[in-house]
């Protein structure tokens, strides 16, 4: 295949491409419009299952399965960097050189990390009731953990984050998912089937399997983004390339 | 499209997605970066999606810039250790 024989049939793809995304839009609804016959439906389903935030009960109810696929995702693109980002032979680590902190800065780091911990925690916690759950929560107490490279310094941040566990903790969170998954076939119909009993509606143990799994999810992201900081934290700040210190 | 707050929180993340185009030095980059993800987040508070909001803001406007920040010092870090030996 020649290059204008490759233009030209990428050219026809594309151009039937752009006509059917442009037939698409004229169909869709207008902008802000009052009918959402799938809201309506997700939000009966919800609420016959005692969880008060639809999206909780979209993500680890009626789309418990979807949430698996997008898990896995994560899961295997954080292996990957840790594949790509491991200290290759020509490469060593340099202890890095402790560095002073600017007062404020350290001052308002330690203040507002154990806040936004907190505040991750609570987002996990609360998934199946207000908006948020495991992937925000995940993240935030994560990303929270590293304002103690900000406010002291990598030692420090290294002391309490032993990315060893954190990886084992990860690869439980997501087999944990997939047990509670195993569990529903078991006990209830299918496979992430909610088996559970539904509880008290807008109860911090309502929604059946859905604070479960969100549980889960909450610990695989968040053991997840620290293993990814940390290995991209130890090329930015460790290892060297031989010869170049 | 009658909601003032809604063309204002769309052109706040217009005018920061240009300007994170228009900047070229990729360290400023990131920062104008966690500029259009807190932006994003607003909009998306606005369009009344608390939870995308929740994720935009821990992703978009905390991690991805980090993980940005980091890559760049790792690049740039042999060239200015030779430039301090000289």
């Amino acid at each position: 295949m020649t290059r204008r024989v490759r233009l030209l049939v990428m050219a026809v793809g594309g151009t039937g491409l752009a006509a059917l995304l442009v037939a698409a839009c004229f169909d869709l609804p207008r902008f802000g419009g009052d009918q959402h016959p799938y809201g309506d439906r997700v939000v009966r389903a919800s609420l016959a299952r005692h969880t008060a935030n639809t999206i909780a009960s979209v993500n680890f109810d009626q789309r418990a399965f979807d949430t698996l696929g997008e898990m896995s995702i994560l899961f295997a693109s954080v292996l990957g960097t840790v594949v790509l980002l491991r200290q290759t032979r020509d490469e060593h680590r340099a202890a890095p050189e402790p560095e002073q902190v600017a007062l404020p800065v350290r001052r308002y780091a330690l203040l507002v990390l154990p806040v936004a911990v907190l505040t991750g925690l609570y987002v996990i916690a609360h998934g199946q009731l207000s908006p948020g759950g495991g992937f925000q929560g995940g993240v935030v107490v994560a990303t929270a953990l590293h304002l103690l490279y900000l406010g002291a310094d990598y030692r420090a941040l290294e002391r309490i984050r032993p990315v060893g566990s954190y990886e084992v903790a990860d690869a439980l969170a997501a087999s944990a998912y997939l047990v509670l998954g195993l569990a529903g076939l078991v006990a209830g119909t299918a496979f992430l089937a909610d088996f559970l009993p539904y509880g008290t509606f807008n109860t911090l143990s309502s929604g059946g399997t859905v604070p479960l799994l969100n549980a889960a999810i909450g610990m695989e992201v968040a053991c997840a983004v620290v293993v990814l900081l940390a290995n991209f934290l130890d090329q930015a700040v460790e290892i060297e390339k031989e010869g170049e210190t | 499209m009658d909601d003032p707050l809604i063309v204002v929180a769309l052109l706040l993340v217009a005018g920061s997605a240009t300007a994170a185009v228009a900047v070229r030095d990729p360290a400023r980059q990131a920062l104008v970066l966690a500029v259009l993800g807190t932006v994003l987040a607003v909009l998306f508070t606005v369009l009344q999606a608390p939870d995308v909001a929740l994720s935009q803001l821990a992703v978009g406007s905390a991690l991805t810039p980090l993980l940005i920040m980091l890559s760049v010092r790792k690049v740039r870090r042999p060239k200015r250790r030779e430039e301090t030996e000289r």
